[in-house]
């Protein structure tokens, strides 16, 4: 037995011994396509990567340059520093519904008020935020065929602070062809809206009236669950499979969504206050998510098939399915075009309502956030990557993503408004890698 | 309902791993799958990015890594 596994072994050894020469006399016959640089153990890797996002309509546009380290501190070990600044500017639907008439609305640091022409969707063009994270990780060996791993995590912008630690295990069997994973992660998030939070259904006051306010900072805790198993098909493909869980509990609401009340012709309801009649939305505050995942990845002369399919499912009544497709397409020179499809589609929220009505009860949830309404999203990009005469690679991707959204009910006056319309947003990225 | 039927997550986990012992190949057949680009988390820097767009305009978040929190986006 012990002798077989040394044979095993010493054929391995061999194999990659001969690989290796065949490689070296590749790379020497042809010098256009340069390897991957190899991390020897004390040495840094760099990878920068800069993100530009425009959505349409003048609503939100970020631009979000990213700097990671990695520094291989033994044979398998490693430790890992990422930088992301994220800087965003525009407008954002509010959730509250179009009119024929202006709407008035105050801004939700309680300081200003804003304008929205008749027959216009809503937007608060309030947004402009900077967002720096933080993120450390370090893997280590337990044993020969266990590894683990530690990070943490701190994001803060303006009225908001996330930090978070994780902690993972992986362990190789059956001839390290089988990966078992098994992580968890807790995050802990502080809003503190300038104005303070709005109290859930509390009306929309004029500016300088700081009634419907709470003070302080809300909270929120999130204990995520990952487990997974990666296994070895053949040669040439590999899957990945992964169950998650994640529970949430505390502040949910987006303390910037509103909701309109309407009366029974369509019409924004006429309360007598000097601001257009909308409430703060009030969302569940715990919130159970479960996850299932699927990967394959395989190659295919040279290039790579990469397909996966995500199915999500929560107690806020939210399903939905996401399909991912790219496929690497390798030249001659060893640079590539990745083509990229991405469908998305979710159900609504439970308490997911496009507004509200004055002659009809409130209900002990609702939100007009867009986001919790039932939509479709495609993304189609393309990447190309080229390597340096150096080994240092540089990647460009320029994708575009739609959300069609479906229109909810309307009855009267509000039929002459579109409550969710289509959107999209150009995505360009650069990466380098050195 | 809906959620009974995570119960079968057991079920499939388990036939998952017993169906992974027969799959596989030795040592000096991974030349191919260890190639960096075959790796999967190739490219962490895109998919992080590309999470954090995602969790921002979309309700579920997750699945591939950990769902996390992490800004008031919108």
């Amino acid at each position: 037995m012990k002798k077989n596994l040394l044979l095993k072994s010493a054929l391995a050894t061999a194999t990659m011994t001969l690989i290796a020469g065949a490689a070296n006399a590749e790379e020497e016959q042809n010098k256009t396509a340069p390897a991957s640089k190899e991390q020897a153990i004390g040495d840094w890797k760099f990878d920068a990567a800069f993100l530009f996002y425009s959505e349409s309509d003048s609503r939100v546009s970020a631009i979000e340059p990213v700097f990671n380290a990695n520094k291989r501190l033994d044979e398998d070990e490693y430790l890992n520093l990422k930088l992301t600044v994220d800087s965003l500017t525009g407008a954002s639907p509010s959730g509250a519904v179009g009119s024929d008439q202006p709407l008035t609305f105050t801004r939700p640091s309680g300081n200003a008020s804003y304008t929205v022409n008749a027959n216009e969707h809503p937007l608060d063009d309030t947004f402009k935020d900077t967002r720096v994270a933080l993120a450390t990780n370090w893997t280590f060996p337990v044993s020969e065929t266990t590894k683990a791993g530690l990070g943490a995590n701190i994001s803060k912008e303006y009225d908001y602070l996330s930090a978070s630690v994780n902690g993972n295990i992986s362990y190789d069997f059956n001839n390290r062809n089988s990966t078992l994973f098994a992580g968890l992660s807790y995050a802990f998030d502080s809003i503190d809206p300038v104005g303070g939070a709005p109290i859930a259904f509390g009306r929309m006051q004029p500016v300088g009236d700081p009634q419907n306010k709470l003070s302080g900072s809300q909270d929120k805790d999130t204990l995520d669950l990952l487990l997974g198993i990666t296994q070895v098909i053949d040669r040439e493909s590999l899957f990945q499979f992964n169950y998650s869980y994640s529970m949430s509990d505390g502040y949910h609401n987006d303390p910037y969504k509103v909701l309109s009340v309407l009366d029974d012709q369509g019409n924004y309801f006429d309360d007598g206050i000097p601001v257009a009649n909308v409430l703060f939305e009030s969302r569940p505050d715990e919130r159970t998510k479960h996850g299932l995942f699927g990967r394959y990845k395989r190659f295919i002369d040279g290039d790579i098939l990469d397909a996966s399919y995500r199915y999500m499912t929560d107690d806020w009544e939210i399903d939905s399915h996401t399909v991912d497709l790219k496929y690497r397409f390798t030249l001659d020179n060893g640079d590539y075009w990745q083509p990229h499809v991405r469908y998305y589609t979710q159900t609504q929220a439970d308490f997911y309502q496009p507004y509200l009505r004055q002659d009809q009860a409130l209900p002990q949830f609702a939100s007009a956030d867009y986001r919790l309404a039932e939509y479709d999203a495609i993304t189609v990009g393309l990447e190309y990557g080229m390597k340096t005469a150096a080994g240092n690679q540089w990647r460009f991707s320029l994708e575009m993503y739609n959300q069609t959204p479906t229109e909810p009910e309307k009855y009267g006056a509000l039929q002459q408004q579109t409550l969710l319309p289509d959107w999209n947003a150009v995505m360009f990225r650069v990466n380098y890698s050195f | 309902m809906k959620h009974k039927s995570l119960l079968l997550l057991p079920i499939l986990g388990f036939s998952v791993l017993s169906g992974c012992s027969t799959m596989g190949v030795n040592a000096w057949e991974k030349d191919l799958l260890a190639k960096p680009e075959m790796a999967l988390d190739e490219q962490p820097l895109t998919d992080a990015l590309d999470d954090h767009i995602y969790f921002s305009k979309e309700a579920s978040s997750g699945g591939r890594a950990y769902a996390g929190g992490g800004c008031g986006c919108n």
